[in-house]
């Protein structure tokens, strides 16, 4: 592979590319790991031996990283005319080959249909109509292990336009102008970080890439680091330009493998090229990057752990009483940005400012990937500007709640964050808003959910995921997480006090201005959101030992109704704990001494009869059988 | 060293050597190795600290502060199953315990006939398939009780 040696070398290659792409069919297939799970390497196999069966030379077929709509994978999109085939299957290959391949024809059952009306096209389907995908973009359209597909998309030209027509403070000053805030949670103007590491004393500076992503429910950076890994690293390069760092790092989680291997190809493929080294593009600028592996500690995300761990220590926090601006990195200048932010890096630079700002609202620019899961309909990946509502995302996008279920809350900002009542559904989604209403916009996590859903135990499941996470370094979070899920613990299993309630909120104050670093500070948010939005479910666990949800296992019963059970059996056999006794033809019965309420019972008695329910407190059951 | 503990550590050398021997990568090293062996000896921790100059203490902080890192001997496939956020609300926590009954293990443990290793894991970011488990590093999506059958019958 030849070196780039130029800006002209760039140009001449990207004109090259595109050229090429020009001609023929191509079928972008997603390869992300969700389509993965769902099957896309046996479609890929089906669909290179019916392309080769057929003989058709002129069509390309690429394997891309995440297209969002994962719910409905694997996702195939015929280009040119943009036809996209929903949970394809190695079977309907032959099928969409000489249909739509051949004959430009759609497989009507395929594609997204609602209401009777058919939405053939990607941009028609309502779930990524009503997105705005920038950073997204390219994720339907390249290959990520071909760092050719990212030039002919216009790839490295920002870097290019950065070396040879800014100086690194004009850099600076068009971040700044665009008003671009860190995507990994804080929300920190990303210009003044960078200018306070360029103006910092020392001469050897790092630039990193978080890709920690520890938020359960997260996946923003896994597919941009997956799908579109040179936008990562272009913007990276951009910033050590900016800054002055001769050398970065990318930190990536252990539990993202395939994340690893294409941001470990595409450094190499960028050393090839010449973009990584001496003297880039011919510049006078050098700059080299490598790969550290997180080794699973949601801790370690946090910006002087993660430091620490690129250093071979543990990932634990450290004070910052000096910023990581004057010393990060083994004592020196730092930069550590997020990968959602460091991917919007480009296209500031290769767009300008005023585009940039021209979505999102004035104190939030941009656009904003989050992961619509959970209870939604549609399920997946979703860019929007800032500000657009929740209503909006859930609904228009999300298509509203699975099973015609109710909307009860969101959860957003992972375990720092917090839950979003139904009343809220119109307030705008950008940093403040978010905070105001006692959550935060976090990294992108959005969790849906409905009425089977219950608070308190969702609160507990944060607080028992922090208490393990807690680096155990400081004693306020250490005790503090500890007592607080004792205390959730209790109080899903119905042993609840009246006065536990104060005492989580005094645990609270305690944990947010005693903690030494993010994570205790934050850790009460799940619980003081749920108590101040939802404090009824609290007090119907504590004083009636009862959850509406039907969720704590404690506080709930199964109930086979003799009226309806015919007897088939089905639950007696797949009882596991054999808690279910009766013979064939009559009705059933469960010994509630035995039962574990695992549940399979209700999952598997046929929904003609619908015999077996749920029910709370576990008491009313009592009250039922005396009937 | 014997000629048999030179074979023993051929592997975790050759690691090392990877890394050029340097103490920042301890890290990077211990992630290699427990891929490569599933788990972490005694015998191979005590290696690496020798050969990277590193004081055996420390090799055990980071081996022990890491979820990623076994000390005990693990069975031929972990079986992780995502107890995520999204996971958690589309019912995770029913699935383990459905899991946990079938191989007979609380999470952390080993099936008695050594093929299966259960953990947990906080997110595989999967979260629009929750629940999700994989088995090595292949993932399904929500499996019934009867897919788990299935799908356990193709690991040996």
């Amino acid at each position: 592979m030849n070196k780039l040696a130029s800006a002209q070398d760039l140009e001449n290659l990207r004109q090259r590319v595109a050229e090429g792409n020009k001609a023929g069919v191509t079928l972008s297939l997603c390869c992300g790991t969700g389509c993965g799970a769902n099957g896309s390497k046996k479609v890929f196999d089906a669909l290179s031996a019916e392309l080769a069966k057929r003989g058709l030379r002129n069509v390309t077929v690429k394997r891309t990283g995440c297209h969002g709509f994962c719910e409905r994978g694997p996702i195939l999109i015929v280009f040119p005319s943009e036809i996209c085939y929903l949970s394809v299957t190695p079977e309907r290959i032959p099928e969409i080959v000489s249909k739509t391949v051949e004959n430009g024809l759609v497989v009507e059952d395929l594609v997204w249909r609602d209401g009777g009306k058919l939405f053939a096209r990607h941009s028609e389907i309502p779930f990524y109509a009503h997105q705005k995908r920038r950073l997204l973009a390219n994720n339907t359209v390249l290959d990520p292990t071909d760092i050719n597909d990212y030039i002919g998309c216009g790839g490295y030209a920002a870097l290019a336009r950065a070396l040879f027509s800014l100086t690194p403070q004009q850099v600076i000053e068009e971040i700044r102008k665009a008003g671009l805030r860190g995507r990994g949670g804080g929300g920190f103007p990303t210009a003044t970080k960078w200018e306070a590491t360029r103006s910092a004393a020392d001469p050897v500076k790092y630039v990193v890439v978080n890709g920690d992503e520890g938020d359960p429910g997260a996946y923003m950076d896994r597919s941009l680091l997956e799908g579109n890994p040179h936008s990562v690293l272009e913007g990276l390069l951009i910033g050590a330009y900016a800054v002055g760092a001769a050398q970065g790092y990318f930190y990536i989680r252990q539990e993202y493998p395939l994340a690893l291997e294409n941001a470990r190809r595409a450094i190499a493929q960028a050393e090839e090229k010449g973009l990584l080294g001496d003297n880039i593009l011919g510049s006078p600028f050098s700059f080299r990057v490598g790969i550290h592996q997180g080794a699973g500690a949601f801790v370690s995300g946090e910006s002087s752990a993660l430091l620490s761990a690129i250093e071979g220590h543990v990932g634990e926090p450290r004070l910052k009483y000096v910023r990581m601006s004057e010393s990060g990195l083994r004592g020196k200048p730092t930069t550590l940005n997020n990968v959602e932010t460091w991917a919007n890096v480009p296209l500031i630079v290769a767009k300008g400012a005023d585009w940039f700002s021209s979505a999102g609202t004035a104190a939030s620019t941009g656009t904003k990937i989050f992961s619509l899961v959970g209870k939604v309909r549609n399920t997946g990946l979703v860019e929007v500007p800032m500000g657009a509502t929740l209503r909006q995302i859930v609904f228009d996008i999300g298509g509203g709640m699975q099973n015609g279920k109710t909307f009860k809350a969101v959860q957003t900002g992972g375990p720092s964050g917090g839950c979003i009542p139904a009343q809220h559904l119109d307030a705008k989604v950008d940093f403040d808003t978010l905070a105001g209403l006692g959550s935060m916009m976090g990294s992108g996590g959005m969790i849906v959910m409905d009425d089977d859903s219950c608070m308190v135990d969702v609160a507990r499941y944060f607080v028992d995921f922090l208490k393990e996470e807690s680096c155990g370094k400081c004693l306020p979070c250490r005790e503090g997480i500890s007592e607080m899920s004792s205390i959730l613990n209790r109080i899903v299993k119905g042993q609840g006090k009246p006065d536990d309630l104060d005492f989580l909120e005094d645990i609270a104050v305690l944990l947010s201005e005693a903690s030494l670093c993010g994570l205790g500070s934050s850790a009460a948010n799940p619980v003081m959101s749920t108590l101040r939005y939802f404090r009824k479910e609290y007090e119907e666990h504590i004083f009636q030992k009862r959850c509406s949800a039907l969720a704590c296992k404690s506080l709930i019963a199964f109930h086979i109704a003799a009226a309806k059970c015919t007897g088939c059996g089905l639950c007696r056999k797949q009882c596991p704990v054999c808690a279910i006794g009766g013979v064939a033809k009559s009705a059933h019965r469960i010994d509630q001494a035995l039962c574990i309420k695992c549940g399979v019972c209700l999952e598997v008695c046929p929904s003609k009869f619908g015999a077996v329910t749920k029910m709370s407190p576990a008491s009313s059951l009592a009250n039922l059988q005396k009937q | 060293m014997t000629d048999d503990g030179a074979s023993a550590f051929a592997l975790v050398d050759k690691i090392i050597n990877r890394y050029g021997g340097e103490r920042g990568t301890l890290i990077q090293i211990l992630l290699d190795v427990q891929k490569e062996n599933r788990w972490l000896s005694g015998e191979s921790l005590e290696h690496i600290a020798e050969r990277l100059h590193v004081p055996l203490p420390r090799v055990y902080e980071i081996a022990t502060f890491y979820k990623a890192f076994s000390l005990t001997e693990r069975g031929r496939h972990l079986v992780t199953v995502c107890l995520g956020t999204a996971c958690h609300v589309r019912g995770a926590p029913t699935l383990l315990d459905r899991i946990s009954r079938k191989l007979g293990v609380k999470s952390g443990g080993t099936s008695s006939d050594g093929r299966f290793t259960l953990l947990t894991v906080n997110c595989m970011g999967c979260c629009a398939l929750g629940p999700v488990i994989a088995i090595d590093e292949s993932y399904f999506s929500n499996p019934s009780n009867s897919d788990f059958d299935r799908i356990l019958g193709q690991y040996k």
